[in-house]
């Protein structure tokens, strides 16, 4: 069988995978429903959800419209996901490859460098980084996709280091092939199914990572992201407990709905791991 | 005699979907006490599926579907879990062969083997103590009671094996199953264990059902053997009649391909054959960096080796694991770079070239791996893979194509295959890929490395048919390097025997394998198992 058709026979992944083509459904629809600036003062602030025919997920403390935020926010935090995403798995699977490939002095200079990046939790790292640089949202992008990238690369340079010892690299290096593309076309094709896999959790991550920078007011205020919705909602957390509630609710979604996507395609691309049903 | 072991019409299921529906099919046998019964058969013969039968160990989703299996007349197969736990280890022992995997490793091979009676008996902790000692010392390690306390990692591989027989007899057991227990050791350590399992068994009566795949162990070792093919029983009686007058043509035909352990008659290299090859004083250590300056362990795994292959001719490279052999073919292809001496193809020194020139002269010097399911990646098309190499070296795609096809009906495979994955091929077509891809280079050296060791001795001998063929046909000079002594004696005009990194005896096949000089020599050919057997020679051929 086929990987794809063991994705589309696994019920997590397919749920994962219904639940992403909301998301992705609702960043499509966000200009179609709400033309406007999501961000504009749309009406009396603090309406419930169903209590105004016009705000069918009722209005923030500032009284913007909490649906058009949601469904503008989709677009945020999918863009920051597959952005910050992109970024770790090139910076990564680079350095990883190199380290794992080469070994040696090119191992210990790389894993050093890598080293340095982890001892700071990642979300230290990145309120350094936006303290620094600044908080539009493609530097926080940015500085996610920096922060995220050495665990990608520890996960490449294993696959490499197993691999490169494997008689088929061994007979590319005795057909005279150049180390390029022994690393590009042998070996990472081999390499790349575990940090497919691996790439779900760093989306989730990075979608969970600028969520709640943008709760401590640290994100790009000019955007709105489900983050920026649900450090707006704190300071009436009690009463309007909705205001937090929903946005809430759509990241837990996305993210279940990423991860399971990565699960269904760790058991798609590694059916031997699950063992015999 | 009585039967202690009795299998009647054993059939054991297979999971559905398999290539066929039962491992078993209608196996009987029986083990008489104090009897070696060897049950031989290639991979997939279901012979350890035998093994994980009688000791109710069988993987998810195999089980019996019919048949009989008693120990002394008590039915095994209707006895509940609890009952098999008491049986297991107490009057069935079994022997893995793998000792490595088979021990745990955070654990003392004393305590390990004192396990055996802490579960089935009710001793005290020094009588415990004292009989696991006795056992180590049947098993003649050396220095027993420090073995005791050793780890597995501590003992050599056939220490280890030593150290797993001492398990399996300290509760004297009725019978005991050993799963290829050599298979994993060198030539002169099978020979220590196969005279202890010999030995242990007459002094004891113990009855020993071992599987193995070797033709020379059943010949060392057998007293009956019974020749398993695709789940059946194809063939079963008294060693000697088994061994010297098959009757089922199955037998036959693998007996004929044991190769008889001496040189074959192949004609003689004239003396002033030029060199294809020429190996000078090359030495490649290997250094374990220690920490703060502290001297690392260093070890020679080749010490100063001078070496000629002559033009057309084949040169072995025998020894066992550890004596460099392998170092020394991966030192010849620049997979390893030695720290001294000279590897001459022709006129050319190989060791000197830069990157770039080495990857030009690669085209003169091809290699072909051990392993056949390592050595093709799985995510190229198999022709793909062997026209990679000509496309590298310049060649037009459509043209390497071309030669790709060629090669696949040269090695004897359908040229329709080469749109497939290696993972649709068996081990011996994968080797004979990757004999392609190594000729696809049309080069003048191809360095073997234990290139039909991970083989079925049917499947070997075709793929040894198939060199000794091609290098009539194509001229080729081959530098071949195996453990196996047999396989050498087939295909060598020349013979290297190395041990500890040097070259102890260099000669043609004839006088090493007919009046060896050196004690080493000796030993090994000593140690082959079988070796007062010759396979007889009305045989037919496969």
């Amino acid at each position: 069988m086929s990987a794809l058709g063991r994705f589309l026979r696994n019920p997590a992944g397919l749920i994962g995978l219904v639940l992403l083509l909301l998301v992705l459904a609702a960043a499509v629809s966000a200009s179609f429903f709400y033309p406007d600036d999501p961000l504009r003062l749309a009406g009396r602030p603090l309406q419930w959800p169903f209590a105004n025919p016009r705000f069918p997920l009722g209005t923030d403390n500032t009284g913007r419209d909490i649906a058009a935020q949601l469904l503008h926010g989709a677009r945020i935090s999918l863009l920051i996901g597959v952005v910050a995403t992109l970024l770790s798995l090139s910076i990564g699977v680079a350095v990883g490859a190199i380290a794992g490939y080469y070994g040696g002095w090119v191992d210990d200079a790389l894993m050093r460098v890598a080293e340095m990046f982890q001892i700071l939790p990642n979300f230290l790292l990145l309120l350094v980084l936006v303290a620094v640089f600044g908080s539009e949202i493609g530097t926080v992008t940015v500085a996610i996709g920096i922060v995220s990238w050495p665990a990608t690369a520890r996960l490449t340079r294993a696959e490499f280091l197993t691999l490169r010892q494997r008689e088929f690299v061994e007979a590319c290096r005795t057909l005279g092939m150049r180390d390029a593309r022994i690393i590009l076309g042998e070996i990472l094709p081999n390499a790349l199914p575990p940090v497919i896999v691996y790439a779900g959790v760093v989306m989730a991550t990075a979608i969970l990572l600028e969520s709640a920078l943008a709760f401590l007011n640290l994100s790009d205020p000019n955007v709105a992201s489900w983050g920026n919705l649900i450090g707006a909602g704190r300071a009436v957390l009690r009463v309007q407990w909705y205001v937090s509630a929903i946005p809430g609710l759509a990241i837990l979604l996305t993210v279940l709905a990423v991860s399971l996507v990565g699960q269904g395609l760790n058991d798609a691309l590694n059916p031997r791991l699950k063992g015999t049903p | 005699m009585t039967s202690l072991l009795e299998i009647r019409d054993l059939d054991v299921r297979l999971p559905p979907g398999g290539d066929r529906a039962f491992a078993l099919e209608g196996v009987s046998l029986a083990l008489a006490r104090g009897e070696i019964l060897c049950v031989v058969g290639e991979s997939g013969s279901g012979k350890s599926i035998l093994a994980g039968t009688i000791m109710r160990l069988l993987p998810p989703g195999i089980g019996v579907a019919g048949g009989s299996l008693r120990l002394t007349g008590e039915d095994l197969l209707a006895m509940p879990e609890a009952g098999m736990r008491r049986i297991r280890g107490a009057r069935i022992a079994m022997i893995f062969q793998e000792p490595m995997t088979a021990l745990n490793p955070l654990r003392s091979i004393g305590d390990q083997i004192g396990e055996m009676f802490r579960i089935h008996t009710g001793l005290s902790g020094a009588e415990i103590e004292a009989r696991a000692l006795a056992l180590l010392e049947e098993v003649r390690l050396p220095d027993p009671p420090a073995a005791l306390k050793a780890f597995p990692h501590e003992l050599s591989g056939g220490q280890r094996q030593r150290a797993m027989i001492a398990m399996a007899l300290a509760l004297e057991p009725e019978v005991i199953i050993a799963d290829e227990p050599t298979t994993a050791l060198d030539v002169t350590t099978q020979a220590q264990i196969l005279a202890l399992v010999r030995d242990l068994q007459r002094r004891r009566g113990t009855a020993v059902l071992f599987i193995t795949h070797d033709f020379g162990v059943v010949a060392e070792i057998a007293d009956r053997v019974a020749v398993m093919q695709h789940g059946r029983v194809v063939e079963s009686g008294e060693a000697e009649a088994v061994l010297n007058r098959p009757e089922h043509p199955y037998t036959r035909a693998l007996i004929a391909a044991v190769p008889p352990l001496h040189a074959a008659l192949r004609a003689p290299m004239p003396a002033d054959t030029p060199p294809a090859l020429r190996i000078e004083d090359l030495s490649k250590t290997y250094r374990r960096s220690g920490w703060f300056g502290r001297k690392g362990r260093e070890t020679r795994a080749v010490a100063d080796v001078t070496l000629t292959l002559p033009r057309g001719g084949t040169l072995g490279i025998v020894g066992e694991s550890g004596s460099g052999k392998s170092t020394l073919a991966r030192c010849v292809m620049r997979l390893l770079q030695p720290e001294a001496g000279h590897v001459r193809l022709g006129e050319t020194d190989l060791l000197a070239l830069r990157p770039a020139e080495w990857r030009r002269e690669t085209r003169r010097i091809q290699m072909v791996f051990q392993d056949p399911y390592a050595s093709l990646n799985p995510r190229r098309r198999v022709g793909d893979l062997v026209a990679q190499g000509p496309v590298l070296h310049g060649v037009p795609r459509a043209e390497a194509m071309e030669r790709a096809r060629e090669l696949f009906e040269l090695v004897g495979l359908r040229a329709d295959a080469l749109e497939r994955f290696p993972h649709e091929f068996s081990g011996g077509q994968r080797q004979r890929i990757g004999l392609a891809r190594a000729l696809a280079l049309r080069p003048e050296v191809l360095v073997a490395d234990e290139a039909v060791s991970a083989l079925d001795v049917s499947v070997q001998a075709q793929v040894l048919r198939l060199l000794a063929e091609l290098q009539q046909r194509l001229g080729l000079s081959l530098l071949f390097i195996t453990h196996d002594l047999r396989v050498a004696a087939q295909i060598c005009d020349r013979i290297a025997v190395m041990q500890g990194g040097h070259v102890v005896e260099e000669g043609t096949a004839q006088q090493v394998f007919g009046a060896p000089r050196e004690d080493y020599t000796r030993a090994l050919l000593a140690s082959v198992p079988g070796r007062a057997w010759t396979p007889p020679e009305t045989a037919e051929v496969a």
